[in-house]
């Protein structure tokens, strides 16, 4: 472990300076007390541009110790483009112990997906958020859906799903579908597939959601009651595939569709790539098992 | 309120300021997550005469020039009071409902927690939170608490508190999303009661 | 395989950054240039880089120009991240532009005022002819300026100084004990936003977006008639009070631009008719930006003067939320990042309502036939 002032350190350990940290921290407590509520901070330049993870950047560099194991995916993926860069930064910067293991993480910072192994006690999850505001595409003012959250109006969404739903007979939304957090706050749970909100209730997890660009931190405490909109006669519901992975043979995991050529040949994969490695590691095979795309996957660094 | 500081007399803060404050804070952020669960911060700091040393560990770890602290007058003036502007560089104001947080050493003379900054409708957060330090977190009438992080119930029994503290908690949370947030600290131990949970005293 | 190629790894992005490295330094047979170099001969690119940058170092915007390859925006991030890591010592003593050692001043509005009209180092009334001379040989001999008969006025007067005894322009009196002004490095936007965060939001955002605002307001989309009542460029001194010495010490000096737009306000039952003022600072020499704030600040001020709001550049949201270069940018190429997660989400639901579509169709035709 390399001492937080040691000369070779060019900038402080997890790079963010401790005034910083501290203000993320007050606002990291004031949205557990408050869940659902977005509380803006003063948010900083990254060495990563806006939109690509800032704000889950600022979270965990205002967590992250020496003790964590720390695990980034975007699109469920450990190798994606962004997760490694990302993981990267936090090898070099917070002298962590990285890991694509969902088990064996202490910290899982992820761009639109929850890990399909249920998360513990002893994990903190932190969400990349591109947009916090869950009525910003109802409203574009700030000012306008502050006062909305403030005296608790959400009119305005329950008659957009009704048009979703007298436009196409179900709701529309298949990603960044809005919650209500113990019947108060309504909130964006980033752009996860609405097949992930169910993990967001009751979880034994801390979870966090960082917006850097838009400068706003939420969190929902471990057990606390998430719930999906919907109407009465419009339950809400998850997407579902008639495929299972063709490499694991997982029946209910979240599916990426892969095309294989340009006649329509196609085969679906767990998005969760670790998932679907330690389910092939166990033994289980779906009906492309051995394919390229089983073998494509890079040692961990 | 910026009188000169006596730097011989001031208690050292952490050690190293960077790793501790990164550990306390996660306890706390447990804690706060988790109401009623107990942190252990005995690792952190040896504070100064009159402030326990989890009070101290959260001072340290989360005070600073943008927070403005009122503290109770067992600690105003005294030598815990040089050691937080010392250490933590941060203002003092007389004005509880101006506080970020509220350090209160002698629980008995807690101001109502309706005298403390309650936030406002669109910005909630900027309440205070009040850390009150209690003669034990142990021993004292049990409390039972739900709320958001707590999976059905937690007891917690508390001693020291104030006469109708709870009845003031219960009133904080009635009125949520305004509210103060609440540490109780007894030593090196923390726990948290922000104003999403509810608290009522155990009957029988 | 259209997904797999964005799970390259670690091996991907090391290349493709050494790749990026190679361009940057394109034909090695052509000599590197110097950071040196572009702080001197690419100086109006320095200087939008600090004003846009928020960070006053020549040396420091040159060497981002340059690992930027003269992108400006990228390089505008690459000083901002720096800029941020930065500790924070305190806030300036305010900068006086009355005392500026003027090296340019004109204004618009008046034929000759106090002090005369200082042309200085502008681009003004060049022919835009390509200087071939510049290429031919890298190296033109240059015509020094010749030096004026008389020395400068100092201090040099301010448009308001002109107005002053007709009482025909806007007073603005610093207040007394206003405390720091609001700073965007620290806390996010908050609406409505003071004059002071909105200065500081549009000294920091985007040249090319308040130009073109600031033209759309021209145009007559939410029209202030501005005149251009002063520009000035120069440098000012900077000054900074330590907490244990008590009184102001200079820091340096920088260079700035300074625009003050007129534009006539017919008053109201309690104003008098008077000219109103909007106004614009940037670090360097940033002329056409100065003058688009203070256009855009004009235009912002509408609800303080009573106008109407219609237009994109009277909207105070809309012009602060996306005049940030850094976060704009950021956003707009984060598109380049998968999102074949949602998009899958997407893909399922438009081939649901397809297959509705042509059930319905068929259906349709059963009926008809």
């Amino acid at each position: 472990m390399t001492p937080s002032n040691a000369p070779e350190r060019y900038y402080n350990y997890a790079y963010l300076d401790e005034q910083t940290k501290r203000m993320i921290r007050r606002s990291i407590l004031k949205a557990l007390a408050i869940p659902g509520y977005q509380v803006p901070f003063g948010s900083r330049e990254m060495p990563v541009p806006y939109g690509w993870g800032t704000g889950g950047i600022q979270l965990t560099a205002a967590i992250i110790g020496p003790e964590d194991v720390y695990k980034c995916i975007d699109q469920g993926a450990d190798d994606t483009t962004n997760a490694v860069s990302i993981r990267r930064f936090f090898a070099k910067v917070a002298d962590v112990e990285t890991t694509e293991d969902t088990g064996q993480a202490t910290i899982i910072q992820s761009r639109h997906r929850i890990p399909e192994k249920p998360l513990k006690a002893n994990q903190v999850m932190i969400f990349q958020v591109p947009q916090p505001e869950p009525l910003r595409g109802l409203e574009p003012r700030e000012t306008e859906t502050r006062a909305m959250h403030a005296y608790a109006e959400y009119g305005l969404q329950y008659v957009s799903l009704y048009e979703s739903v007298s436009a196409y007979g179900r709701i529309a939304t298949g990603a960044g579908y809005p919650v209500m957090i113990e019947e108060r706050y309504l909130m964006s749970p980033s752009p996860i597939p609405k097949f992930d909100n169910p993990k967001l209730n009751d979880s034994e997890a801390v979870l966090l959601f960082g917006a850097g660009r838009e400068k706003r931190i939420y969190a929902v405490p471990p057990h606390t009651t998430v719930r999906s909109l919907d109407f009465d006669d419009y339950p809400f519901e998850v997407q579902t595939w008639e495929q299972s992975c063709a490499l694991c043979g997982s029946e209910d995991s979240y599916l990426d569709e892969v095309d294989l050529d340009d006649a329509g040949q196609k085969m679906f994969v767990c998005s969760d790539s670790h998932h679907c490695a330690e389910r092939r590691e166990a033994g289980h095979a779906g009906p492309m098992a051995g394919h390229a795309l089983d073998q494509s996957k890079e040692p961990a660094p | 309120m910026s009188q000169t500081l006596d730097l011989a007399k001031i208690h050292p803060g952490f050690l190293d300021p960077v790793r501790e404050s990164q550990a306390v804070f996660r306890k706390v952020m447990d804690a706060v997550a988790r109401p009623g669960s107990v942190a252990d911060l005995a690792f952190a700091v040896d504070g100064p005469p009159g402030l326990d040393c989890a009070a101290a560990a959260v001072a340290l770890t989360l005070f600073d020039f943008e927070t403005p602290v009122w503290l109770d007058p067992a600690l105003a003036g005294g030598e815990a009071e040089g050691w937080i502007r010392f250490h933590a560089g941060c203002p003092l104001t007389p004005e509880t409902s101006r506080a970020a947080f509220a350090l209160v050493a002698r629980a008995q003379d807690c101001p109502p927690l309706s005298a403390f900054n309650q936030g406002d409708a669109k910005y909630p957060d900027r309440s205070t939170t009040v850390i009150v330090q209690v003669a034990g977190l142990e021993g004292g009438e049990p409390v039972v608490l739900t709320g958001p992080g707590i999976k059905t119930e937690t007891v917690i029994a508390p001693r020291g508190l104030p006469h109708g503290f709870w009845e003031q908690l219960e009133t904080n949370n009635a009125q949520f999303q305004y509210g103060v947030d609440v540490m109780l600290v007894a030593g090196q131990l923390l726990l948290a009661l922000p104003r999403s949970t509810r608290a009522q005293i155990r009957k029988g | 395989m259209a997904y797999v190629s964005v799970k390259g790894g670690e091996k991907a992005i090391s290349n493709a950054h050494r790749w990026l490295e190679e361009d940057r330094r394109g034909d090695r047979a052509i000599p590197e240039l110097s950071t040196e170099q572009i702080r001197e001969q690419m100086s109006l690119a320095v200087d939008r880089v600090m004003a846009e940058g928020s960070c006053y170092d020549r040396d420091l915007a040159a060497l981002a120009i340059k690992q930027a390859r003269g992108d400006l925006p990228e390089a505008v991030f690459l000083l901002r991240a720096y800029r941020t890591t930065l500790p924070r010592f305190g806030a300036s003593l305010p900068i006086e532009t009355e005392d500026m050692a003027v090296r340019r001043r004109v204004s618009a509005a008046f034929k000759d005022i106090p002090g005369g009209q200082v042309l200085g180092p502008t681009f003004d009334y060049t022919h835009r002819l390509l200087d071939f001379t510049l290429a031919a040989n890298g190296e033109t001999p240059i015509e020094p300026a010749p030096q004026a008969d008389e020395p400068q006025a100092y201090p040099m007067p301010t448009i308001a100084s002109v107005f002053r005894h007709e009482d025909l322009l806007e007073h603005e009196e610093p207040t007394e004990g206003a405390g720091e002004p609001f700073d965007l490095t620290r806390e996010p936007m908050s609406f409505p936003a003071g004059r002071d965060q909105r200065l500081q939001a549009l000294a920091r955002g985007d040249e090319g977006f308040l130009l073109s605002l600031a033209y759309s307001s021209q145009r007559g989309w939410g029209s202030t008639h501005p005149l251009c009542g002063e520009i000035r460029l120069g440098e000012v001194a900077v000054e900074f009070v330590p907490e244990e010495l008590g009184f102001p010490i200079e820091v340096g000096e920088i260079t700035v631009t300074e625009c003050t737009m007129l534009s006539g306000s017919s008053g109201s039952a309690t104003r008098a008719p008077q000219y109103t003022r909007g106004y614009g600072l940037t670090f360097g020499h940033c002329e056409r930006k100065a003058m688009s704030v203070a256009i855009v600040d004009r235009a912002l001020r509408r609800a303080e003067i009573g106008e109407r709001a219609d237009s994109p550049v009277q909207d105070e949201e809309f012009v602060l939320y996306h005049s940030d270069n850094v976060e704009a940018s950021g956003f707009v190429q984060h598109l380049k990042l998968p999102h074949y997660v949602d998009f899958q989400a997407s893909l399922q639901f438009i081939r649901t309502l397809r297959r509705e579509f042509f059930e319905r169709q068929a259906a349709m035709k059963e009926a008809a036939e």
